[in-house]
């Protein structure tokens, strides 16, 4: 087995620097859910509120709970830090809760204003009338 | 089993299940819902997977 020995030249070292920064950059644009959190939502076991928070559509195992825990955990730190000045942590939630709660697809679960869980369907979700 | 029983039991009440806050009566003019609306879904797009 022979094994060939180079020096990395100035281009080779960019093209490597290149290659390194396009695998950073993707995972970053192209995060996706984690496929436990993914099936959670389709199963209908958590749901999106109206607060911009996930909630327990129905009695949570203690693997769902802590996916919650976590999604929630996080989330609060994205609108604490992202909430534009002039605004609330809360209201930044909410705002972004009416448009988490249009995004769900059919099957998945969302609470109305009545705090009743719902399963969206074809039509349009029931939502806050504040929301935009 | 009894003691084992008995251990979860404890370890539930140690960490009780904290029913989470559902705060629906905050309060937003309108404005700022819309003027927030933006940021909101711009917030949803670049942390695709906490959303």
């Amino acid at each position: 087995m022979s094994m060939t020995m180079w020096k990395p030249t100035g281009l080779a070292m960019a093209a490597i620097a290149a290659t390194a920064a396009v695998a950073l950059m993707v995972p970053a644009a192209m995060a996706q859910r984690d496929p436990a959190y993914e099936a959670a939502r389709a199963a209908g076991q958590v749901g999106e509120q109206p607060d911009g928070y996930l909630g327990y559509a129905s009695t949570p195992t203690p693997a769902v709970r802590a996916i919650v825990d976590d999604i929630n955990i996080k989330r609060k730190a994205a609108y604490t830090s992202g909430a534009p000045g002039g605004s609330t942590v809360e209201q930044f939630a909410f705002v972004t809760g009416c448009n988490l709660i249009n995004k769900t697809r059919p099957g998945e679960k969302y609470m109305a204003p009545d705090r009743s869980w719902k399963t969206r369907d074809a039509g349009a979700p029931v939502r806050d009338s504040r929301c935009p | 089993m009894i003691a084992v029983a008995g251990l979860s039991g404890c370890v539930q009440i140690e960490t009780p299940d904290k029913p989470i806050e559902i705060n629906l009566n905050i309060n937003i003019k309108q404005e700022i819902v819309y003027r927030l609306d933006g940021d909101a879904k711009k917030l949803i797009e670049q942390n695709s997977e906490i959303f």
